[in-house]
């Protein structure tokens, strides 16, 4: 693998304006990658999801040089409907189209950030390949004030053009003081065997409310991976919502520093998967100052041989009294040979505090199944019946309407 | 008259493995192959055992030390280390209760330990050992006549071969992790007990009656077997403070329960904590597993810790047996500079296993408190279940208290529950108490055992009361 990172590196480079320097720091992650690989299951944050393995086994060798010289046509039906939006648009990772027609021009402003400085508190080697070898970088930044009025819809777009790459994408954005910012984020691939890498950050100011919904819905063979890092200050709000259903393997991973106090964080997330599909949701909620709360709600439906995981990590430090911190993970077994783990974490300094975990798996409760056919349905009708309202939950918790209800068209679930 | 003063003189010689002869026996320091070689010649071992304690060295040889615990230590030089030392004799030992130092005499009476075990807890010579001999040998003539062996497992090695070969290792392999290999290849003494087909074992077996069970040493090695329906519960530790010279403390613990059989293991431990500042203080590193083996068999641990510098263990069930069970109530204290990671491990590989976790952790001072546990369901362990409940208390925001549960379910026709809490004792509670007279520190010792009261219960009832007072004083100076 040494020579083909070398290789496609020295491709990359050439393609790219960089000074010197920069060359050198991306060199230096590229030789940190080097020596470290992919993570496998000795590394404790991987322990239940060896990606060396699983790229081992889904892709082979991959390669890391994707040629970005040529604009790829960007394909308009593939836009959401009913929902006047913003777009961003990466075509197998390289960004086509950026476009805020609904917003004030003056009050969204986009920087290219293409020389890469690691801001990722994060040591793992997939931040390093991701510095190594992205392509270009954007930071966006909401004035001060300013709440978009419409929703901000990244298509992350992959089509066969592509095989066996690894395709890095980085983007930063920066909410000003009582801004706000609604993002989805949306992967359609018709792509096969290809690793996305994707890191964002996203450092929330004062006041500022960040909600951010991942949608990996749409079946296709590809391997993820997605770390957002949020950054908070004082009375910020930010709320994720995952949906993990898609891809042949997906991990993301939620890694969030509540700075200053009364700042909150909110991630609910729900893995629906099937046949041989591996999917892991990973968060770190640090609590750092006083008066800050954190609420997590993750909901599994597991067929066939699927297998998901969620590792998720409370930490308080002694300053942080007054937390609030809450997390929950339940999951239903749908099949013998489906697999659920988890690792609820708690790890606290503080003594006034409110910290709970819960986690509960297990089959689908007969005794409802059997009041619900006795009243009429039959046994699919029941079971459907079930598991839509245990997923609902988590959907209801999103708090966005208007992006509510695209979920909810988006995975069958009616009311 | 005649024959107890003969089982006195007997016992004065050390009948069960020592002889004053080999009272300045030491092994030389180190550890290698010939000191392996020491130990089991010493004890006069059959060369099977031998070869069992080899093989635990040659894979103990291509080990690393574990370092993903929580509680850093500094490392150990396992090369500086007395592997084998024959008890101390009698001269070494304090003379009376008054060469001992004054705090711990403090301790012993508050748990109101009598006079009599106060200097037996401390290796004084005692007058009046009469009275306990006669005691143990009573319990011993009712334990025989059941057929129930219960003896040190050097001498189960000399008299009972054929059970230990068959269950020594069968449940820690001499192929395990780092400590439990370590004392595979070098431990020294420690219980055996079998209880026989049918018998429901018609006291608490505890080391306490176990004549000579104080010098069992750093590597103590006890393997229980409870045969088809049997029952039998057995008790480990003593709520008194003990102190040790030995720093390291590596103890194996092999249960196993055949067809319908029941095991309880309790577990008070007191050891020495270090001093305010946390220096020095005993490290307790033990590997604890029980395997339910047959059908329908029950293991239950039981484990108050309030000891040790450093907690480090995980005492573990494995459900193969259809039917089996496994539960663990723990209580553990940490405070001043104590650090704890400890919690179990039930692994359901038979149909239709349940098991239970009921952890309680409290924490004050600067100490700090893990609990890691895992849970295990396999795709065969049809209809299992599992609960577990694991509340951390914090006292003062200088300590700190952590849940790791690893919860893996391959089953889906089994069920997994599990939750966490963490909270401080409230302010209102406090106020109630004290309002109602009780002092500060009493107040906290009715709350906190009140918050252990599901684990407490547990225990069996002599021990429960001493147990009780034991939380009420390991939390002492917390207040304020």
């Amino acid at each position: 693998m040494k020579e083909q990172l070398q290789k496609d590196f020295d491709n990359t480079i050439r393609n790219l304006t960089l000074s010197q320097k920069d060359i050198e720091i991306k060199k230096f992650y590229l030789d940190n990658f080097i020596n470290k690989g992919f993570p496998n299951r000795k590394e404790e944050d991987w322990k239940f999801s060896d990606i060396n393995q699983i790229i081992k086994k889904n892709i082979g060798e991959l390669s890391f040089y994707t040629d970005y010289t040529s604009t790829n046509k960007v394909d308009t039906s593939a836009y959401v409907d009913g929902l006047e939006h913003n777009k961003i648009v990466f075509i197998n990772g390289r960004i086509e189209k950026i476009d805020f027609d609904y917003e004030k021009k003056n009050q969204i402003e986009i920087i290219d950030q293409s020389e890469t400085i690691n801001k990722f508190n994060n040591n793992s080697s997939l931040s390093d390949l991701n510095s190594a070898f992205t392509n270009k970088s954007f930071k966006i930044a909401v004035k001060e004030g300013y709440q978009l009025t419409k929703p901000l819809i990244i298509y992350h777009t992959t089509n066969s053009k592509i095989w066996s790459k690894n395709i890095n994408l980085r983007l930063n954005f920066e909410l000003y003081e009582n801004s706000s910012l609604r993002l989805i984020d949306l992967f359609r691939d018709t792509s096969e065997k290809n690793f996305l890498n994707i890191f964002y950050n996203f450092d929330l100011k004062e006041n500022s409310i960040l909600k951010n919904y991942k949608v990996d819905k749409f079946e296709n063979k590809n391997i993820k991976y997605s770390f957002n890092n949020i950054d908070q200050d004082r009375n910020s709000i930010s709320e994720t919502f995952i949906l993990s259903s898609g891809s042949n393997f997906c991990k993301n991973e939620i890694n969030c520093n509540l700075n200053g106090e009364y700042s909150s964080a909110f991630v609910n997330g729900i893995f629906s998967i099937n046949n041989n599909k591996h999917h892991e949701i990973r968060t770190i909620i640090n609590h750092l100052t006083e008066n800050t709360k954190s609420y997590q709600l993750i909901k599994s439906v597991l067929e066939d041989s699927s297998r998901a995981v969620y590792q998720g990590k409370i930490f308080v430090n002694s300053k942080a009294q007054k937390t609030d911190g809450y997390q929950l993970s339940k999951a239903i077994l749908l099949n013998k040979d489906s697999e659920f783990n988890a690792k609820p974490e708690l790890e606290i300094y503080a003594d006034d505090v409110k910290c709970s975990h819960g986690s509960a798996s297990g089959s689908l409760n007969e005794d409802s199944i059997f009041y619900l056919m006795s009243r009429g349905l039959n046994y699919q009708q029941s079971r459907e019946l079930l598991i839509n309202g245990f997923l609902l939950d988590v959907v209801e918790k999103i708090t966005d309407s208007e992006v509510k209800n695209l979920i909810k068209n988006m995975i069958g679930i009616k009311e | 008259m005649d024959n107890r003063q003969k089982e006195i003189d007997n016992l004065k010689d050390y009948k069960y493995g020592f002889t004053t002869d080999i009272e300045n026996t030491r092994a030389p320091k180190g550890l290698n192959e010939d000191v392996i070689r020491f130990i089991s010649n010493i004890k006069k071992e059959p060369q099977w055992m031998l070869d069992f304690r080899l093989k635990a060295y040659a894979r103990f040889k291509q080990l690393k030390e574990p370092d993903w615990q929580k509680p850093k230590y500094p490392k150990i030089d396992y090369q500086d280390l007395y592997y084998y030392s024959a008890p101390k004799s009698m001269k070494d030992k304090p003379k009376n209760l008054d060469d001992l130092d004054p705090k711990l005499l403090e301790t012993y009476k508050k748990l109101g330990i009598p006079l009599q075990e106060q200097k037996r807890l401390n290796g004084i010579a005692v007058d009046a050992v009469f009275d306990s001999v006669s005691v143990a040998t009573t319990f011993r003539e009712e334990l025989t006549k059941q057929g129930i062996i219960f003896c040190p497992i050097s001498e189960a090695i000399q008299n009972h071969p054929e059970l230990v070969k068959k269950y020594l290792g069968s449940v820690i392999p001499v192929t395990d992790h780092f400590f439990a290999t370590l004392n595979s290849a070098v431990f020294t003494d420690g219980s055996f007990a079998y209880i026989p087909e049918g018998v429901r074992c018609p006291m608490e077996l505890s080391t306490y009656f176990r004549i000579n069970a104080s010098n069992t040493g750093q590597f103590e090695r006890t393997l229980i077997v409870a045969d088809k329906g049997s029952y039998v519960s057995y008790l480990e530790g003593c709520t008194a403070p003990m102190r040790d010279e030995n720093q390291l403390h590596a103890a194996n613990v092999e249960l196993v329960a055949l067809d319908d059989a029941e095991i309880k293991y309790s577990t008070v431990q007191n050891w020495y904590p270090g001093d305010k500042d946390g220096k020095g203080g005993i490290y307790n590193f033990v590997t604890k597993r029980g395997l339910c083996k047959g059908k329908n068999s029950k293991i239950s641990w039981t484990q108050v810790e309030t000891g040790s510098a450093i907690t480090w263990k995980y005492p573990s069930c494995i459900l193969k047996g259809d039917n089996s069970v496994g539960e663990f109530y723990s209580i553990a204290i940490t405070n001043n500079h104590q650090k704890a990671d400890t919690g179990t491990k039930m692994i359901h590989l038979g149909k239709n296993t349940k098991s239970k976790i009921i952890s309680k952790g409290i924490s004050a001072g600067f100490s700090d408190m893990t609990y890691r546990g895992l849970v295990d369901i396999s795709s065969k362990a049809t209809n299992s279940n599992n609960y577990t409940q694991c509340d951390s208390l914090l006292m003062g925001n200088k300590c700190g208290a952590h849940t790791v549960p690893y919860i893996k379910n391959k089953n889906s026709e089994s069920n997994i529950a599990h939750e966490a809490t963490t909270s401080k004792i409230s302010e209102d509670q406090l106020h109630y108490c004290q309002q109602r007279g009780l002092s500060a520190e009493e107040a906290i010792g009715l709350i906190v055992n009140g918050f252990c009261k599901e684990v407490l219960q547990q225990l069996p009832m002599e021990f429960a009361v001493e147990a009780q007072k034991l939380v009420g004083i390991s939390l002492e100076g917390s207040v304020g």
